[in-house]
Parts: C-alpha cells; structure tokens; sequence
C-alpha cells in the first residue's frame, strides 16, 4: 500500500464563511478532514485589560463590542455581576423591559445567523427575509436608544431612561407578524431537500461530549440535553414568563437549525406576555451611590450637579468580594466572573464568552466530514469573533 | 448546597485539599491547595452526590504585589443539581505551575491556553499549551498587572 499523505489546507482567516476574521488550519485525506485546528486571536482587542482600567460604569460601552450582534444581551449579563456584587433591587418595570429588549436581541441574533449560516451552504434568499425582520428590530432598538448595535442602553441598577412613546404599538405590531415571517423562512429551508442533504448528520456532538466540552446554549439542546439557564436558574424575572425550549435529538447541523427557529417563536411569545405585563414604575433603582440624578434636575441643583459630576468622573466604589453572573445570550452561556478590590474599578474583569468554548469543539464535529460540511458546522456553531477574540 | 458537607466529603478522600472557604452574596468558594486541583477537580465530576460535569469558565488573576501572586479561578456547575462552585489556587509570582484539568473536561483546552497566554500560568499535562490569542513570538503577558496598558515605542 502507498503511503498515505494528507494536505493541508489554510482557510481563513479572510474565508468569507467563518463569519469574521478565524482561521482554520484543516489536514485533509483527500476531502475528508483528518484535523480542523482553528487559530484564532486576530480580533484581540485586549478588552478584559482595557475594562480593569475603566470604571464600572465605562465597562458597560466595553461589553456592547463583545458579540456585537448582541449588545443588550451583553450589557445584561454585565450589570448583572455589577448589581450582584452591589446587593442591588431592580425596579419590576426596568426587569421587564430588560426582557423585552433580550428577547428582541435574541430573535436579531438568531435571524442573522439564520440568513448568514444559510447563505454560506448556498442558500441566498433567506439571508434577505432574515435581515428585513432584523431590520425592524434594530429599529426598534435605535428609538429605545438611538443605537442600533452598541445599546449601552442598561444600566447598573436598571436603564438609561424609560422606553420612549409609540414603542409598544411599534413592537406590538412586530410581535404579531414575525410568526408567519418564520413560517416563510421555515417554508424556504425546512423541508428542502438540498438543506437537509447539507445539515442532516453533519457535525454531531453527543449530550455527554457536549458537555465535557463545556458547550451551551442552542448547540448544547441539540444535543439532547434540557439546558437553558432562562429556566433552570431564572435570572431577570423569567420566571414569571411561560415558554418552552426546544431540544433537538440528534446533535446535528440540521438540529441546531431547528433549535434556534422554536427558539424564535418563543423568544416572540416572550416579548409579548412582556408588553401584555409591563409593569408602570420606575426603570433604574432609587441608590444614589451608583445612579445618576435626574437629568432635569442636574442644571437646577448644585447638589445634584456635583453628584453627577463625580458619579461620571470617578464612579462608584463596589465592595469587595467576587462574583460569577451568568445569562442564556443568543449564543449560550455568557458570564461575567467580576473581582473587586473594593475600589472603583474592577481588578479582574473575565468574560465566559459561548462563542470561544463553543468553537474549541469544532475539530471534534469536522472530523472524518468533508471539506465543504466544515463551512456549515462553522456557521452552526454561530460564532462572533469579536467575542471568540475580545 | 452544604458548605460543610461538602468540605467533609472532599477532606474524607483527600484531607489536605481545603485549604479555606468563603461564601459572598450566595456563592461558595473553596480554596485549594495546588497539587491537589487535579484529583479534587475528578472527584467532584465523579462524585454522584455531588457531579460536577460542567466546567463553566478557568481563568487566571494577578494579584500583584500579594504573594502567592497568582490564582487559577475554576468555575464548576452540576447540571444536575444546578450548583455553581468556584475553586480558587494560588501559585507562586516566580513560577506559576498547576496541573492541567483538561482530562476531566475537554472545555479546559482552550481556557487553559488563554490562561497562559494572557499570565504566564503553565497548566502541566496540558496536551497543547501554547498561545491562543497572541502570536506565538509575543513576548510578556499582558493581563498581568506589570504590563503596560499603553503600547511602547519601537
């Protein structure tokens, strides 16, 4: 017998499937995949060392250019570690809203995911529905915020400011069309006969490897395992929201698809039993060591204008101690590990960031596949590389 | 979770493990003596009371100018009972070596590589420890507190 030689084959980090700037060293038999070693890094901004020299209030700017396709959900997961090391109340109103606007993110997040992961298997309409729905999000969000990406829109204790007039007719309407929007997609995709050639059986992961390779979020419940932190361990008052999650069964690209379409339908039904709920009251807690006076009020009162003018030039001392929160982002898991020294700024500032640990399984799913299902598990995995980097 | 119950099960397969406990704002940390992280780190995955079979997050902090300098920060999750435990070890500024836990979760990989990529922490028994995010030539590490924040002039 011959002796056999495998190639190697660079994709990336400019390969316009991997969603950014990775790199994919691939050994090939052929066309099959012996090893996908990703390299990755090319995006490192060195953010968790610029956010230990930002004031708590700064990192939360920071967190907005983590998975960018996802800011609110990252601003969550930040003020969250914040408030938790403060020992902070959330008025119900700035919950609710804070539930709102992730659930919208999450369908965003989901919608350009769809559109990209299915333009890169050589589906190209869907990437045009897809981004008109996420289109009228962001427009949602730039009249909540004035931002379309970068929110920065939640704040230690709560939010800026209220959601402004005419949002909830505007979400409302959203809120009732996009189910029959999902049944387009749905109509485009799932039953067709190329898209299930392409993802069925493509890219497995069992539960039990899944696990050990620490994934999450909508890769792990395509595995099989009934895993969402929105339920098993309720942050933001999901508690109080009926919803269900998907699981898939068999692991595969084609489950993973599967997963984050439900997952749209009941990231819709969420933001509606949210506006149906919505609590009046006030949207940032009433703790004058961490929040802002009244914006009307700063010009009218020394006070308050002092107040302002060192809450914004030295923020606010947290106590010391650690803690890890943790939120279900579009993505899976992301956490924030926050180590403060009792001062002003965090001391270590550690992102758990779902795109990295979920790309790290990546050589586990390609192996033995063809060269060509490598672009589909990648956009399986949904990866940000700003976050896989930060 | 019982602090106390759970201390006495890892004290009654390995006594000199617990070095110190701590509990802020509800979540349990528990202070590990280094040569003992590998076996500690097996025994609550296999443990069925206890199984910890998610290793959410590995990180390593600079505690700079206190010594031992730095920390390895593990955090554990049972899927199963839905517990979150945090196990801390301290080494040495001269020569931070701990032992690599990457034969109990395969997630360990690449955290441990971003580890001592961004510290210096070298995680032995690690099949591949080199750089993940910096180029290989890089020199220093900059999550350390003595690296500059501002790059210096060629």
């Amino acid at each position: 017998m011959a002796a056999q030689e495998t190639m190697i084959l660079n994709m990336g980090p400019q390969h316009p499937s991997t969603h950014g700037v990775l790199r994919v060293v691939l050994e090939l038999d052929g066309e099959t995949v012996v090893k996908a070693t990703p390299d990755i890094g090319f995006l490192h901004r060195g953010l968790e060392k610029l956010a230990e020299n930002k004031t708590y209030h700064q990192c939360i700017t920071l967190t907005d250019r983590l998975d960018y396709v996802a800011g609110m959900s990252n601003n969550l997961a930040y003020v969250l570690a914040v408030e938790k090391l403060l020992d902070l109340k959330i008025p119900p109103r700035a919950q609710a809203v804070r539930v709102l606007l992730c659930e919208l993110q999450r369908i965003s997040s989901h919608l350009f995911w769809l559109g990209t992961h299915a333009h890169d298997i050589g589906a190209m309409t869907p990437l045009f529905y897809a981004l008109r729905e996420r289109d009228e999000i962001l427009f949602l969000f730039e009249r909540v915020c004035g931002s379309r990406l970068t929110p920065s829109y939640f704040r230690v204790g709560g939010l800026v400011q209220d959601l402004p007039e005419g949002f909830e007719e505007k979400c409302r309407e959203f809120v009732q069309t996009f189910p029959a929007r999902v049944d387009e997609y749905e109509t485009l995709l799932t039953q067709n006969k190329i898209w299930m050639k392409r993802t069925r059986e493509v890219g497995v992961i069992s539960a039990a490897e899944a696990i050990n390779w620490g994934l999450s979020g909508p890769i792990l419940r395509a595995s099989g395992m009934n895993w969402d932190l929105r339920k098993t361990l309720p942050y933001s008052g999901y508690e109080g929201y009926d919803f269900q999650v998907p699981v898939g069964q068999n692991g595969d690209v084609f489950d993973r698809y599967i997963v984050r379409i439900r997952e749209m339908r009941q990231a819709n039904e969420i933001v509606r039993q949210a506006l149906d709920r919505l609590p009046k009251g006030e949207v940032i807690a009433s703790d004058p060591r961490v929040v802002f006076p009244p914006k009307g009020k700063v010009p009218e009162s020394i006070e308050s204008l002092i107040h302002h003018f060192h809450l914004a030039s030295e923020g606010f001392p947290v106590p010391q101690g650690e803690v890890y929160a943790s939120i279900e982002s579009p993505k899976g898991e992301l956490g924030f590990y926050l180590l403060s020294d009792g001062t002003n700024k965090p001391w270590r500032f550690r992102v758990r960031p779902p795109s990295l640990i979920n790309l790290s399984a990546l050589s586990v799913m390609a192996q033995g596949r063809l060269l060509s299902d490598v672009v589909a598990i990648i956009g399986s995995i949904d990866i940000v590389l700003a976050e896989v980097d930060r | 979770m019982d602090l106390e119950d759970l201390v006495n099960k890892i004290r009654k397969k390995l006594p000199e493990a617990v070095l110190g406990t701590a509990n802020f704002r509800g979540e349990t940390t528990l202070q590990i003596r280094p040569e003992d992280i590998l076996p500690v780190c097996r025994f609550l995955r296999d443990e069925p009371a206890l199984a910890f079979d998610f290793l959410v997050d590995l990180c390593g902090v600079d505690r700079l100018p206190r010594e031992p300098r730095f920390e390895a920060v593990y955090h554990l999750r049972s899927l199963k009972t839905r517990e979150l435990l945090r196990l801390k070890v301290s080494l040495p500024g001269s020569s931070p070596r701990v032992s690599s836990v990457f034969s109990v979760w395969k997630a360990a990989d690449w955290m441990e590589r971003e580890a001592f990529d961004m510290f210096g922490i070298v995680f032995e028994g690690h099949p591949d420890l080199r750089r993940i995010l910096l180029t290989p030539e890089w020199e220093g590490y900059p999550l350390r507190k003595d690296y500059p924040l501002r790059g210096k002039e060629e």
